[in-house]
């Protein structure tokens, strides 16, 4: 299936093929069970940050210094740590955030970077020349390591470390963007599309942005699982969130100079959580990667 | 060969420029006051404003850029406020240390990897494949941190077999002579046997971590890179020749395969060195990365600043000796220049 045909069928007039794709991607979820426990999981994640707060059974900042470095037990599911706060209530109210921080710099990134890449691509000329000059110059450091310099500069906050995880990706959208608009500018509906008297803006809004949908799509969920590492990094060397909020990163952090002398649970679990969510995105990455464009499996 | 290689000496000028004024601009032009900074939270204002005047701030940016760029040029980063002393001689010197753990890791990556992906793509769809390619989504899906956490647990804490992850040699050793700076090949020269083995046991957790973490992108990218070449035209005349199967397995087949995983390479080392700072922190490793997170702590931004630097360049370079790669594994294009 081309990408013209997966991008149309988001118009509403084409029900039969919004019908389609449905059951495209129902046969691909039931052909590929791993796809669709990644998706359980994923709704199992976006509930926990949605109303986990409200189910967990001790709030998340409470001490209780006389039940502190328990093991896992039936009243704490997965332990207290050395104030006696309990680690689970901390692990599922700590969703909201690693969440919010992963969405809202991706959300971001994919806007901006595949703007820029779209425009880079379809204009071409100096247009091209200084964005990817600018994606080049992003790529040449080591990405974790310019986050780390782009927090360190602009304040230790959440704020910068989404901004820093949005600068830090711009380049893998931008260049997937401008691939696929150079490609797409070529091609002949947009030919006709420019011989019947639109604008180039018109052509670049109504025709090439829908139909790079679903590339961006595919790669705003294969770099998700690389934003939250990347935020969940950064909070575990100290930037960022602030030592009583509950955050991934940081709980690994804190309970990492108990590991030595055998208290697992403290880093274990908040560690667990990020895997799996990592673990899910990526997965969901691939299995959207096949639903919309499956030349590109490996 | 020579003159390609200068060709590609130039290329990399437009990235160091880049990565200079990067590095210019988060510092200089960013919202903020930059005296206080390099200054230091504690810092009075009368402290500040001599910084300011020391770090020639008060003058206009394009001058204060050519200072930058003078002062770089001379390998000068400025002083950390914390241990006083000139950040590029602490990097220098902590900078074997980071590059012995990151290239054992990447050897330990390249040496499980490349078999697997070649093994995977030669029995696709068997056991081996199905365990490469569950290791390779779960390689990029672990936090590195959190790995090398588990692995000191059970094989520190449990296990009792490797030693306590607390920087690069026991302290009842003491450093071998250094005439390379890695441990390891400076114990050897010394002919220290029980310094090496120290240093061994103590390098390998780490980079045991790094290696899981960078070994998914050199697997995945040999397995299909490997599956390409395998059912191209030329093996299959290779086979029909009468090739035994190990030649055309590894003369024909691998060497092909190598350079889109030589290409990977340039990322994995991305990766590398920013999760090499993660695993420094956790086993207290005395590199570079420890350096500049112990300096973003204190807020101490000389250091961080030469750090970034350090590492964009290291990596360029690295790029560099890979794009020199090229023309090793593959003649066509060394031709090319």
């Amino acid at each position: 299936m081309t990408n013209q045909a997966i991008a149309s069928t988001h118009s509403p007039t084409e029900l039969r093929g919004l019908a389609a794709t449905l059951q495209h991607i129902r046969h691909v979820l039931g052909e590929n069970w791993v796809t669709a426990g990644a998706f359980a999981l994923f709704v199992l994640i976006v509930l926990c940050a949605l109303i986990g707060p409200f189910l967990v059974p001790y709030s998340p900042l409470a001490s209780d210094t006389a039940a502190a470095l328990k093991p896992p037990s039936a009243a704490h599911w997965f332990g207290t740590d050395q104030l006696g706060r309990d680690i689970f209530s901390r692990v599922v109210v700590a969703t909201r955030l690693d969440l919010i921080i992963a969405v809202t710099s991706v959300a971001g990134v994919f806007v901006i970077g595949g703007l820029a890449g779209t425009a880079a691509g379809f204009f071409g000329g100096w247009t091209d020349r200084i964005i990817s000059r600018i994606a080049d110059t992003i790529m040449a450091f080591p990405l974790f390591v310019l986050a780390m310099g782009i927090v360190a500069a602009l304040g230790n906050t959440v704020t910068n470390i989404v901004l820093a995880t949005m600068i830090v990706n711009f380049p893998l959208y931008a260049r997937v963007a401008r691939t696929e608009a150079n490609v797409l500018g070529k091609t002949g509906f947009v030919q006709a599309a420019r011989l019947t008297g639109n604008s180039s803006w018109r052509i670049l809004l109504t025709q090439i942005v829908p139909n790079l949908m679903p590339i961006m799509v595919v790669q705003m969920s294969l770099t998700m699982g690389y934003a939250i590492l990347n935020a969940a990094g950064l909070s575990f060397i100290g930037l960022g969130v602030r030592p009583p909020t509950p955050e991934w990163g940081i709980m690994v952090a804190e309970g990492a100079s108990f590991i030595v002398s055998g208290e697992w649970w403290i880093a274990l679990f908040p560690g667990l959580s990020l895997m799996l969510a990592v673990f899910c995105f990526n997965l969901l990455g691939d299995g959207l990667r096949d639903i919309v464009d499956p030349r590109l499996r490996t | 060969m020579f003159r390609g290689l200068i060709r590609r000496l130039v290329t990399i000028i437009p990235s160091l420029i880049g990565v200079v004024v990067v590095s210019f601009v988060l510092t200089r032009v960013l919202p903020g006051d930059t005296a206080a900074y390099f200054a230091g939270p504690a810092a009075t204002p009368q402290a500040i404003e001599q910084v300011r005047k020391q770090l020639g701030l008060d003058r206009s940016l394009p001058v204060q850029f050519v200072d930058y760029v003078t002062s770089l040029s001379q390998g000068d980063l400025g002083n950390s406020l914390t241990t006083g002393q000139k950040v590029s001689k602490e990097i220098i010197a902590r900078l074997p240390a980071s590059a012995e753990l990151t290239l054992s890791g990447l050897i330990v990556a390249m040496l499980i990897a490349i078999p697997l992906g070649v093994a995977a793509a030669v029995r696709q769809g068997s056991l081996i494949d199905h365990a490469c390619r569950v290791l390779t989504t779960a390689g990029v899906s672990l936090p590195v941190f959190f790995t090398g956490l588990v692995l000191v647990y059970v094989f520190y804490f449990r296990l009792g077999w490797s030693p306590a992850p607390l920087g690069r040699l026991d302290v009842f050793f003491s450093a071998p002579p250094t005439i390379t700076g890695f441990y390891l090949i400076d114990s050897l020269i010394d002919g220290d046997w029980e310094t090496f083995r120290a240093t061994l046991s103590q390098l390998l957790l780490p980079a045991a971590t790094l290696a899981l973490f960078s070994l998914a992108p050199i697997a995945r990218m040999t397995r299909a890179s490997m599956l390409a070449v395998l059912s191209s035209d030329f093996i299959r005349t290779a086979r029909a020749s009468g090739l035994r199967g190990h030649t055309v397995l590894v003369t024909y087949g691998l060497r092909n395969a190598l350079v889109p995983v030589i290409t990977t390479l340039g990322m994995v080392f991305s990766f590398l060195l920013g999760a090499n700072v993660l695993v420094e922190k956790v086993f207290a490793w005395p590199g570079i990365g420890s350096f500049a997170v112990e300096a973003l702590i204190a807020s101490d931004y000389a250091p961080v600043q030469g750090f970034v630097l350090t590492m964009a360049v290291l990596y360029i370079s690295l790029n560099l000796v890979i794009d020199l790669l090229y023309g090793v594994i593959d003649p066509r294009v060394r031709v090319d220049g």
